[in-house]
């Protein structure tokens, strides 16, 4: 197994004026948030998350507000100092840095897109776009040219010279995500990036940014409250509740195998069809059996929607399932797709 | 009995002028050894003051009009006002107060420029720790609230009569709204867009010149303006240690009861004091134009 690219162990953070003093409460008695919060007067933000996130993934933290997730991302560039803990990233402890380490772990390593874009509203939109690259030191032609390749990137084109103040609320966070961007650091940082915006300008965001990965292949730590939105994006999902962790796993983990009720109540309402691949019901053949003959053959990524008709039409009502590497994963037929899609 | 509750058991009279004597010695004696120091220290200021208002008296009245009017025109952008200064300069002329305009026009500019260059560091300091606000917001409630009269007592003990302290007196009275503006200037600033400057990297200099002194101009703008009414408003008082201006014939004007005399140099103070406030509001509202009509 490689190196994870972000390292979080049991992260701790507590809000209130004597936090270090009331942690063993939290660590070592096992003391919830709320019982906390009535008893000596601390909130509980982050309460022993452990968390690796690997390379090239988008990692999707998943949370009702106030659960803690806004909480744990800022921890991972230090905006907000831990309780206890650890926290490493590409196997560099960030809570040893001094302040002149931490400037270039910000600066070169990580940037971060806002859930209120929290843009400079009095540069325009070709030096909101540049700034990390102004803060890096860069020279000034090379700015302008690397910021206006984002610029291009994200549809903005021609907006250069107009302030914030005067785009909508989708080409505001077109605007942050340029700027996140244009630092060309490996991992990004999205605070409830698209929560802000409308259904419809969310949607195309989405696609933007999975565009923009599958070329960039960057590590992103995702946040978000919608559910929707994180099955869509992420690779790997971590649910929070109350700053603990619930579960963590891929899209169908979370759909098929909900770890508790909490869990189970989020995932009610969604299209389940969209989000359960081949991969989950593929029944592995018997040892040393061919496999039948005229089925048509699926990849097993393929979403229980995408693959229903072909079902329906094949003989027996079965299809055959491929792996990645071209190896034969087994089999699925049509009742067991019903069956899923039934919970 | 009864004599101890009506009569507050003050210190005794001897006591008392003994110890107000000792103060006065006191500073009389600082002032014998210090006072030529201070004199020559503020000397280069009094050269430039002395030059400054000469320059200004002059030059011909048609110049300093014309640079009224691009002034004006440069700051607010708007021909109602760079056409309103333009006539008030005139009329002044004409009713004789020419010279007596641009000295005051010279000792406002100068003080206006040191209170800038002064205040606003001191803003920024104050910005950036509460322990630093909690010291300096009682200073400057001082500065502003006690009689101008009494602080101009030491002033012209040290430095007698003339320009120099005149300016001191017209610094303390207007330096505290630029400070107070800028402080909470930056104060002001979005926590989040600062949020943002600190994930990217910014150092806290990054931070100060790049987004909170940029993000605190309309209010630090807004402290300009009021410490230019203020110093303004110092004029005939600053008149009476030595400073040439129209103060000098209101003051004339008050210990001769000559009302017209009094009415028409007080008028013009009035109308430099328009003028500076609708250049310097209009500029401020300039400076934000980036607000513009924005979408949410």
């Amino acid at each position: 197994m490689t190196e994870p690219k972000i390292r979080i162990k049991n992260l701790y953070k507590i809000f209130g004026d004597h936090p270090e003093k009331v942690l063993p409460f939290v660590r070592d008695e096992g003391m919830g948030k709320d019982e906390l919060l009535d008893k000596h007067n601390h909130v509980l933000g982050v309460n022993n998350v452990s968390l690796d996130i690997m390379e090239k993934q988008i990692q999707v933290v998943m949370g009702l507000s106030g659960s803690g997730k806004s909480t744990l991302i800022r921890h991972i560039n230090r905006l907000i100092e831990p309780t206890g803990g650890e926290i490493t990233v590409d196997g560099a402890d960030v809570l040893a840095m001094n302040d002149a380490q931490l400037r270039d772990l910000r600066r070169f390593k990580m940037s971060m897109v806002f859930q209120k874009f929290a843009l400079l509203p009095h540069r325009t939109i070709r030096e909101n776009v540049g700034y990390g690259l102004e803060v890096q030191g860069v020279a000034e032609a090379e700015i302008a040219e690397r910021t206006q390749h984002w610029i291009d990137r994200v549809g903005l084109t021609g907006y250069e010279e107009h302030y914030p103040g005067h785009l909508s609320g989708g080409m505001q966070q077109r605007v942050g995500l340029a700027r996140g961007l244009a630092t060309d650091a490996d991992i990004l940082l999205m605070d409830e990036a698209f929560s802000a915006l409308d259904p419809l300008i969310r949607f195309d965001m989405q696609s933007i940014l999975l565009e923009l990965q599958a070329e960039l292949h960057k590590t992103i730590v995702f946040i978000t409250h919608d559910l929707d939105e994180a099955l869509r994006l992420g690779d790997d999902i971590a649910i929070l509740r109350d700053g603990a962790m619930v579960q963590q796993g891929d899209a169908q983990d979370i759909v098929l195998k909900p770890a508790d009720d909490y869990i189970r109540d989020f995932i009610k309402d969604i299209n389940r069809a969209k989000v359960i691949r081949l991969r989950a019901l593929a029944a592995p053949l018997a040892e040393g059996a061919a496999p039948p003959d005229g089925l048509p053959t699926l990849p097993a990524s393929t979403v229980l929607e995408e693959a229903m008709l072909t079902m329906s039409d094949a003989p027996d009502q079965t299809v055959l399932v491929e792996r990645k590497d071209g190896t034969l994963a087994g089999t699925a037929t049509l009742t067991q797709a019903i069956q899923a899609l039934h919970g | 009995m009864w004599e101890f509750l009506t009569d507050f058991p003050a210190i005794g009279r001897r006591e008392l002028a003994e110890m107000k004597k000792a103060i006065d010695e006191a500073f009389k004696g600082f002032s014998r050894t210090y006072g030529e120091g201070l004199e020559n220290f503020f000397d280069p200021l009094l050269k430039f003051l002395v030059w400054f208002e000469k320059l200004l008296i002059a030059t011909p009245w048609p110049i300093i009009l014309v640079i009224v009017g691009g002034l004006a025109w440069l700051g607010s952008r708007s021909w109602k006002i760079t056409a309103g200064a333009v006539l008030a300069f005139i009329v002044i002329g004409i009713f004789d107060m020419w010279e007596d305009t641009m000295a005051t026009l010279a000792i406002i500019s100068v003080a206006t420029f040191l209170c800038i260059l002064i205040g606003i560091p001191i803003g920024i300091l104050m910005s950036r720790s509460d322990r630093m606000q909690a010291l300096i917001t009682p200073v400057l409630d001082v500065m502003q609230t006690i009689p101008s009269f009494v602080y101009l007592i030491p002033v012209v003990m040290l430095l007698g009569i003339g320009k120099v302290p005149g300016l001191l007196a017209v610094l303390i009275y207007a330096i505290p709204p630029i400070v107070r503006l800028t402080n909470l200037g930056i104060r002001l600033v979005d926590t989040e867009v600062l949020e943002a400057a600190d994930a990217f990297g910014a150092s806290s200099r990054q931070k100060l010149f790049g987004v909170q002194v940029p993000l605190a101009l309309p209010n630090i703008f807004a402290g300009v303006n009021q410490t230019i009414m203020m110093a303004l408003s110092m004029v005939v008082i600053a008149s009476m240690i030595g400073v040439k201006g129209l103060g000098v014939p209101v003051l004339r004007a008050i210990s001769n009861q000559y009302l017209a005399l009094g009415l028409m140099n007080g008028l013009a103070i009035v109308a430099l004091a328009i003028i500076f406030d609708r250049i310097s509001q209009s500029y401020g509202k300039r400076l934000q134009a980036y607000r513009g009509q924005g979408h949410d």
